[in-house]
Formats: C-alpha cells, structure tokens, sequence
C-alpha cells in the first residue's frame, strides 16, 4: 500500500513537470536487456509508412519509467494479477493455476493474438471475455467487472507473459466481418466536435493538440498505467475517454462496437512488440 | 412539444439566454465562403474573444493553432495552420462561415470543428445535444478578436 501511495505521487509529479519536453526520437525501449520493436516499416497495404509504438511519443521521463520493472507501477498491478491467478476462487474451489499451470508457459503469446475469434461462443473475444469465460466455465466464479481492479490487473499479467512478442492478430475467417465493423468505426465522425479516431491518430500524430503530444493510438501496451489517471485502464477505457474528449456518447467497455474497433486497431500495430503492462501520461 | 421541451431546457441551462435576438444555426447560409450579417445585432468584444479563443471547454483554438499573439500561454498545437496574420488573409465574413461551419467553409475533411451547428452530429455526448459549441455572441466575440491579428 505504502508503494502504491509512493508510486502514485511520483507519478503526479511527473506528470506535471514533464508536459511539452519532447522525446529523443532515437531512444530505444529496453527491458531487461531485451530490445522491444517501437518502431518497423509499415507494409504496403498499411495507412502508415512507419509504424510506431506510443512509447516513442512520451517524454524522456515518462518513457524511463517503463524501463525498470521497479519504477514501473503497472507492475504492481501484474503482480496482483498473479496473486489471483493462484487462488482458489468461484463454486468450483479452483484457481487458475490449478487448470493453466504455469502463466509463463500456458499464456505465452496469447495477448499478442487478441482479440480474437472464440469458437464455443461464436464471437469476437477481447483478453476480458477469455478471462469471464473461464471464470463461469471453470471455476463457477462471478466474472469480473471489465474495468475492475480484478480484472485489469489479471489482464495485465496475462498480457505480461507475452511481452517482447510481435502483435500478431488475426483478421480473416470469421474475424474479418468484425475487422470491417471496427474499420468503420474508425473513420466515422462522432461527437459536437465531428471528429474521427483517423484526424488525430492518423492525419495528425507527431503533432501537438495543446499540451499532448499524438500518437498513432496503438494498443500494444495496454492495460497501461496512466499518469493522468493515477492507475491502470483498459483498452476501452482509453477508447472512452477519446470519446468524451470529442463529446461523443462513448460505446460501453466489453461492447461489440469497442471489441471491432480493438481488433482493428491491434491490426495496425501488427509487428510491434507487446508492451504490457506499459506505461503512459 | 419536442420544441417547447428543448427550449425550456436550454433556457434553465441559460444557452439561449444569452443568444436571446442571434440567428438560429439552421438559418445562417454561406454564400461563397462567407456569412456577410452577423449572427447578432451587438458588435463582438475582441478582448473577450481572446478569452473564448484560449478556454479549454470553449474555442479552444490555441489546442491546434499556434498564435503568436498567446506566444505567453504554454501549448500551442501544431494541427492547423498558424493563425498569425490571418485577417489580411480572410475578410470577417469568411472568418465567420469558417467558425460556423468549417466543413462548408474550408474542406469536408477537416478536422476544425464547427462551432456554430447544433444537428447532424454523430452520437453527441447527451448534455451537448442540440447545442452549439460556441453560442452565437461568442462567435462575434471571436472574429472581433481575429480580426486584430494583422502582420502588417
Ligand atoms: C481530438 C483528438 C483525438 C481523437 C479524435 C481521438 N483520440 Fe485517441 N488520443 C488522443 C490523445 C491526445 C491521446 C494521448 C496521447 C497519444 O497517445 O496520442 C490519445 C491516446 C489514445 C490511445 C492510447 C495510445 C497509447 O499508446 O497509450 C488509444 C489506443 C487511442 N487514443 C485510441 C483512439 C480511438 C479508438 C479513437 C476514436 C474512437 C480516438 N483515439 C480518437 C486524442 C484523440
Ligand atoms: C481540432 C483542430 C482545430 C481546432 C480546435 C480549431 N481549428 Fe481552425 N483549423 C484547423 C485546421 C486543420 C485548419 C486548416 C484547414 C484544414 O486543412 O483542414 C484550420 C483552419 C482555420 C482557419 C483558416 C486558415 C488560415 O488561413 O489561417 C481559421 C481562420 C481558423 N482555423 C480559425 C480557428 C478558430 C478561431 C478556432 C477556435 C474557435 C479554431 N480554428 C479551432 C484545425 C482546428
């Protein structure tokens, strides 16, 4: 508790003395001695010519939180995750542990993959609907709230076990339908201020909207600890808060309009290295 | 009943309080890039229009153009055009088709919002429905300001 109080004024500072400092454009993101893939030539059928990870577009400060384990709080939110994923919860008695054995091993790669095609349910599943599923399935637990502490901490440290992996989802079969639906909402002008994900993250990042600083809007990190929120979120918290920036009545999180736009979105990050559990301002 | 209701709405709220005798969005008309009448019939206050330009929840125009003459606030953004000099560039008349409604004005595919439209928007927020962002005095308010800013 101490640390996570610690962490978080930290982060405040941060926060605020680091707005309008740009980043060195040639920092690489190393972890643990392991180069990650920020940034790799886009292919052709891509809108960019480069693709580029949110890291890069963080200042100096921010960026070097995510390269300690330590400094990182997102951390604290991973290791929370494996404290859950060793205990018995749900009718059944039974961890996650108990079926999946261990994490670094049963759920490599899988958030590189996500979101994707779930063929018991017959529908386009994020890392939160995998996770409720087998709560309901396996152990007869309560699923978790999307945004609860549970739950992002839980998909933090799934998605941790694929860290360094290349974002590698899948688009064709019966994801495809979803991919168009998500493409679409992309590009659709939402809110009193008319705006479409594609005017800032697309036409405009590497510039400045007042003190932030856009990027291409990539979902390789996430769930992120954000400074600005003094905690973690989830994918579709940060589409909501874009929404609301726009005054746009956002679509709610684990909806199927938020799981298209999420696989669409991964698409375009396709070769970059997960980053989970990242860290953003 | 529909109108009755909004009205009464908008009125506790005070958003046509203060457009009381302005031209409503629907009836402002752009001919050739211009709206040559001013939505109301009391001149703008360019010092207030400076105010409308900076506030966060209001113009928020500084959010994507740098001005020179804000060259003390912190953040100007980079996502149109500088706005020095711009009123030997447009006549206020076109400042004002712009302001109102950037799609007709400038480019279909612009990413500046329309500040005086209040329909056919796209899943508005439910507290922004209906509503403008700027109200029609403002908008005088804020061409008053643009047209101060002059290079020469
Ligand atoms: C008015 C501009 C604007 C619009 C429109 C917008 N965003 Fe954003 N978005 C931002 C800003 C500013 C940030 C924070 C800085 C950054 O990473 O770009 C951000 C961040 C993000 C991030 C986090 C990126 C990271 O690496 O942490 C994602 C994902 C994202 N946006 C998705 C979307 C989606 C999806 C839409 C459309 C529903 C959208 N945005 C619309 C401004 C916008
Ligand atoms: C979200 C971004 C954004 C905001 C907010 C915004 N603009 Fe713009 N504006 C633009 C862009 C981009 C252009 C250039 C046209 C284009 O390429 O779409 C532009 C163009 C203009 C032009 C004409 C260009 C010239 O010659 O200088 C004027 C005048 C203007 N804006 C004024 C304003 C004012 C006044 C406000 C606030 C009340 C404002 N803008 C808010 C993005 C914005």
């Amino acid at each position: 508790m101490r640390k996570l109080l610690a962490l978080g004024l930290v982060g405040g500072l941060l926060a605020v003395g680091a707005q309008g400092v740009m980043a060195d454009e040639n920092a690489e993101l190393v972890i643990d001695g392991k180069t990650f893939v920020t940034k790799l030539k886009a292919p052709a059928d891509s809108p960019f010519d480069e693709i580029l990870s949110g890291w890069r577009f963080r200042t100096d400060e921010t960026q070097a939180l995510q390269l300690d384990d330590f400094e990182n709080p997102a951390m604290i939110s991973a290791q929370y995750g494996e404290e859950l994923w060793n205990t018995a919860d749900g009718a059944d008695g039974k961890s996650c542990a108990d079926c999946h054995g261990d994490a670094s091993e049963s759920m490599k790669g899988l958030r590189a993959q996500m979101p994707k095609w779930h063929e018991g349910k017959k529908t386009l599943f994020a890392l939160e609907d995998h996770i409720n599923w087998s709560r309901e399935e396996h152990q007869k637990a309560k699923p978790w709230k999307w945004e609860s502490q549970e739950m992002v901490a839980m998909t933090a440290y799934i998605g941790l076990q694929s860290r360094g992996m290349p974002v590698n989802v899948k688009i064709d079969g019966p994801a495809q339908e979803w991919w168009e639906k998500g493409k679409e909402l992309y590009y659709t002008r939402v809110g009193q201020l008319d705006m479409a994900c594609s005017h800032c993250h697309e036409n405009n990042y590497g510039n400045m909207v007042r003190a932030d600083h856009l990027s291409q809007g990539q979902i390789n990190g996430f769930p992120v600890y954000r400074l600005k929120w003094q905690g973690m979120g989830s994918i579709h918290r940060r589409f909501k808060g874009c929404m609301d920036n726009i005054r746009a009545t956002p679509y709610k999180r684990g909806s199927d309009e938020f799981t298209a736009l999420e696989l669409y979105l991964a698409s375009r990050g396709q070769g970059l290295s997960v980053e989970t559990p990242a860290l953003r301002n | 009943m529909r109108i009755v209701v909004t009205t009464a709405l908008a009125l506790l709220i005070g958003v046509s309080g203060a457009n009381a005798g302005a031209m409503k969005p629907g009836e402002v008309k752009i001919v050739d890039g211009a709206v040559a009448t001013p939505l109301t019939d009391q001149a703008g206050d360019p010092e207030k229009g400076r105010q409308w330009f900076l506030g966060r929840k209001l113009g928020n125009c500084l959010a994507c153009h740098v001005n020179s003459d804000m060259a003390k606030e912190p953040y100007h953004g980079e996502v149109g055009p500088p706005l020095d000099g711009v009123a030997d560039r447009w006549t206020p008349a076109e400042l004002r088709a712009i302001l109102v409604n950037s799609k007709e004005a400038l480019s279909p595919d612009t990413i500046m919002p329309s500040f005086y439209r209040d329909s056919g928007f796209n899943r508005v927020a439910e507290q922004f429905a209906g509503k403008t962002i700027l109200t029609a005095q403002q908008v005088e308010d804020v061409i008053a300001y643009l047209t101060t800013l002059k290079e020469k």
